[in-house]
Formats: C-alpha cells, structure tokens, sequence
C-alpha cells in the first residue's frame, strides 16, 4: 500500500505542489493502478530474454544528426522570447538561484 | 447548394476540380455546421479567423490548375499538434495562452497542398484520457447521443468528422487516441506505423508510441490523408522512410485475417461487443477473406505493459512545463516554489496522477520490477506479433469493449484505462491499425472493429478495409 506521504515525496520530486487531500486521493487512485500493472511482475520470459537490460529490450534506434550548420545566431530567438513569460533585455529572467 | 452531408474527400475533389463548387462555398457550408453545432458538442476549441483567407488561396491554387490531393479541403486538427503562430494548448490550462512557434511536418506538408485548417480541436489534456473529460475546457459531446462522450483523447477530432463540421481531421494516437474516439463516433481512425509520420511538432505524451494519424469518414479518405503526411524527416530521428510496401500476396491464396479469439474470453467486453465483432468475421468471410484464429499468449500483459511505459514517458516528457521557458507561470517565493505551483496548478489531475505514477515506476527501487519487466514483455509482445504475421496478413478484433460511455459514467481512473484494453498492442509493437466502423447498438450507438498488419504494410489495411466498408 502506497502512503500518502510518498504521494507527497514522489510530487516533490516531479516539482509538483500537491495538498494534502488530494495526496489522499492519489495514494489510493496509484494504489488501484500499481495493483493492476502488477501482473507484468509475473511475466517470465525465457532465461536468456530475462538477463537483457530495459534499454536492450527496446528495439527503438536513434538516429542523431551531425552536429554541423547551426541556425543563423538570433534567428529565432525573438519568436522564442515572445513566449517567456519573463524576460528583460532580450534575456530570460528566473529567480535567484544561489 | 447541393446536398453536402455525404461528402468525402476524394468526392470533394471532383466538385472543386470540375468547379461545380469552389474551396469558398466548401469552407463555409463548413464552418456553418460549426456554427450550429459547436456550443451543443464542444468539437473546436478555437475555429481559425482566416478559415475564408486560407480558402481562397486553395481557390486560386486550383484555378491556376496546381492543385493536389488537399487542395481546399477544409480539415480540423487537434490541439497538440503546432502551426506557427497560432494558438495551441493541447487542452490544458498550461499552455492556455501559448503560440506555436513553428509548424509541424504533417501539417506543413498539408499546408503546402492548400489544405484548409478551421480550427483546432478538443481533447483530453495532453491527450491523457480516452473521453476528453480531462480536457481543460470541458468534455466534447458525442454527435450520435450527446449525454455521452465523444471518446477520446482524439475526441474533437472524430466528432468533427462525424458531424460534419470538418471534411477530415488530423488525431494523435498514443494507446488508441485516434481509433478509439473514431469507434465511438462511427468514423474511420488510422494509427500509422510508429515513424510513419513524423512527430515533429506534435505535443510529446509518450515519445516511443505516439502517431499522428488521419480520422476520415471512409477508408479511402485516411488514405488520402497518410499518403501526404507520411514520410522521413529530418527533424524527427525516429521517423522512416516508406520502403517499398512489405506486403506480398501469398500467391494465389486468399488473404488471411488472424483473430485471437482467446483475448475476447476476458472480462469486461459487452455482449453487444461481441455480437457485432460475430457479424463482422462472418462479413469477412463472405467477402473471401480467410479467419485463422491465432493464439497471442502474452496480449493479456499489453495494458499492464503500457501503464508503466507510457506514464515513464510522460513523466519525463513533461518536465519542461516549468513555468520558466513558455506557458503559464506562476509566481511563488523561490525558483523551486515556482515550479511547484505552476505544474500544480497548471496541468490537471490526469496529468498530475500519470507524472506521479511515472515517477514512481522508474524510482530506484521499482525501476526493474516494473519498466524493467514492462520492457522485456514489450520485445516479447513485439516477437509473437512479428509471429503471427508470419501466419496471416492481418490481425481483427474490436477496438472498443464497449459502445460509448455516459459523461461521468467512470468513477476511477483503473476503469476508463480498461477501455484501452484492444487499442494499446499496436503502439507497444509500433504496427498500424485501423478502427473501422462496424454497425450499430440496439441504441444507435456506434462500433468498430480494429485490423492490425505489419510495420509499414497500411496497404494492407486500406484493402481489408475498403472492402469491409463497401468503398
């Protein structure tokens, strides 16, 4: 059984606030659905499946380009900065860090 | 004017080739159903303001004898999917204000045609859902009852088509989001091969099963549609050129369709369900298809496979919803309250609940038990379908376990994710499937049966499902 405040430190982790009743309700929706997802715990593939990796078992390949003729500096940069919800002086603005 | 209700693409494109109509009078008797119907069914989020503008360039593209398969066809598009400048939330609170800032390759290549888009569609928030009642801006209503939902997460989409208030729509099919919504509104939902199209552009939910796909009222129609969208493109990695079509004919035998009948002996499938997926094997069988029943031993082990999967890549997917790059925002006391409160109050519960459970299925504890495991039975799945392609040209079943539910008929979110139980196998193995149309409930409710073929062989699926339809 999954408890709510595991529901609350796995939020935090995703950096997303959550109040406390809702936590609640999570804990028991995440329960229902971890119960059921479960099943895959009794899936045995044969011995040599069962030693590969996660990654191994995707049959998924990247293909990643060159890293070779960048954009025109600034070309879109504007669009971009359009949509920030702060900025100041062509700069994103964030809050401090340190 | 003449009688419209019944109109296809490829019939569309006879009336504008031969100017019996013209891309303005098409875009309008359009966007007046819209006007009709949308505050009743809430198919569009937001109808384009330069629906006649985009009409007549088509027009002018037409006179001047360029014209190509879209030209002047107005289409929706569902609201995860960008064009520049124009406004796109994937349904969520989020992204309620956001413009895209550049357009995706399906859409461009529908664009360069003279397609005509009218708006954008709803659906369930970042196409979480199978109703579009997670969407932000409220549940789209099923055109054939609407005390009930339009399915979803594609549910704008398919109801746009089936209400006439668009001709075609673009989807996107993550576990059944375009086939799903298309069974339930009794049109026709293609979920290409993964790669087929490209998904640059399009809003990522989970980035190793996510399509763009066509909804149409017929067969021919989706074809239409994916034959221009598809392609390699160099802005999406994980996107395939179309090889030559895989699909050979096994000399002069019939065209064999596997059914794992053993999948329909599980709880849960309405008797109605199973009644009509009867009528459609024997339609089949009278139209000279082969049925071999084929046993899948692990499909049981898909659902659970994809509810680990998909909210792993979700989870990931939407950590750049910060509040910081684009978006809404939400002020609090430090960078990290910031965050906190803009992806709590940002995106809904659905999303909330998957990031959650994604994050809890790839911690360091779980992370073999469940994406581990989860990631084993996928290449296993991935064989046994390769398998059985060996065997037959296709594989049937139904895509929905039941007719569409009422709004607010599912109380916990383990209930609406059992709805998926047919829809998810294709993304998992990444093979096209198809939702087709299949006859009516005894209430005039819609159903649909689902053909799977081989990666890259949706030919097979445009012959099947021709000939299902009458096309």
């Amino acid at each position: 059984m999954i408890s709510k405040d595991e529901i609350k430190k796995l939020a935090d982790l995703a950096r997303i606030g959550v109040e406390d009743e809702e936590a609640e309700d999570l804990a028991g929706e995440i329960d229902a659905i971890l119960g059921y997802v479960k099943l895959i715990q009794q899936f045995h593939p044969d011995e040599a499946l069962s030693k590969i990796s996660a990654e191994e078992g995707s049959s998924v390949i990247n293909i990643l380009r060159e890293d070779t003729n960048p954009n025109e500096s600034g070309a879109y940069t504007e669009a971009i900065l359009k949509e920030m919800p702060n900025t100041e002086k062509g700069f994103l603005k964030v809050k401090k860090i340190l | 004017m003449m009688d419209l209700k019944n109109l296809t693409i490829s019939k569309a494109r006879k009336l504008l080739d031969s100017k019996e109509i013209s891309a303005i009078e098409l875009a309008e008797y359009y966007l007046k159903n819209i006007e009709a119907k949308n505050e009743e069914l809430n198919v569009y989020l937001e109808v384009y303001d330069d629906v006649r503008n985009q009409a007549e360039a088509a027009q002018k593209i037409i006179d001047a004898g360029n014209l190509k398969a879209l030209t002047g066809i107005p289409l929706a598009i569902k609201d995860n999917i960008l064009i520049k400048g124009r406004k796109v939330s994937a349904a969520s609170k989020i992204l309620e204000n956001y413009r895209a800032t550049y357009t995706a390759t399906a859409v461009q290549k529908i664009l360069d045609q003279g397609g005509v888009f009218l708006g954008r569609t709803n659906m369930d928030e970042f196409a979480m859902g199978g109703s579009t009642e997670n969407s932000a801006f409220g549940v789209t209503k099923n055109p054939h009852d609407p005390e009930r939902v339009a399915g979803g997460s594609s549910g704008g989409s398919a109801a746009a088509v089936a209400a006439n208030m668009a001709l075609g729509a673009l989807g996107t099919d993550t576990g059944g989001s375009v086939r799903e919504p298309a069974a339930f509104c009794g049109v026709v939902g293609l979920k290409p091969t993964y790669g087929a199209v490209s998904r640059y552009g399009l809003t990522a939910m989970g980035s190793s099963l996510d399509c763009i796909g066509p909804i149409t009222k017929t067969v021919d129609d989706a074809e239409i549609i994916f034959n221009i969208i598809k392609g390699r493109d160099e802005m999406d990695s994980t996107s395939i050129s179309p090889p030559a079509p895989s699909y050979t004919k096994r000399g002069s035998e019939k065209t064999k369709i596997g059914v794992p009948y053993h999948i329909l002996e599980q709880e849960g499938i309405s008797k109605e369900v199973k009644e009509n997926f009867d009528e459609s094997i024997k339609k089949l069988k009278d139209l000279n298809f082969e049925i071999v029943d084929i046993k899948l031993p692990n499909i049981d082990k898909s659902l659970a496979v994809y509810y680990i999967v998909m909210p792993a890549e979700v989870s990931s997917n939407m950590a750049r919803y910060d509040g910081i790059k684009y978006g809404l925002s939400v002020d609090g006391e430090n960078l990290l309250d910031v965050y906190k409160k803009t992806r709590g109050e940002g995106f809904g519960k659905e999303v909330r609940r998957r990031i959650i459970l994604g994050t809890y299925v790839l911690s360091s504890g779980y992370y073999d038990a469940y994406y581990g495991n989860a990631m084993r039975a996928r290449k296993v799945l991935g064989e046994e379908f390769a398998n059985a392609f060996k065997e037959v040209d296709a594989i049937l079943t139904p895509t929905i376990s039941a007719p569409a539910w009422k709004m607010g008929e599912k109380t916990t979110p383990l209930e609406e994710y059992l709805a998926d139980i047919f829809t998810v196998t294709a993304n998992i193995v990444g093979c096209p499937a198809i939702s087709l149309p299949s006859g009516l409930t005894s209430n005039n409710l819609p159903l649909g049966v689902q053909l799977m073929a081989p990666h890259m062989s949706e030919n097979i699926l445009f012959e099947i499902g021709k000939k299902f339809l009458g096309e």
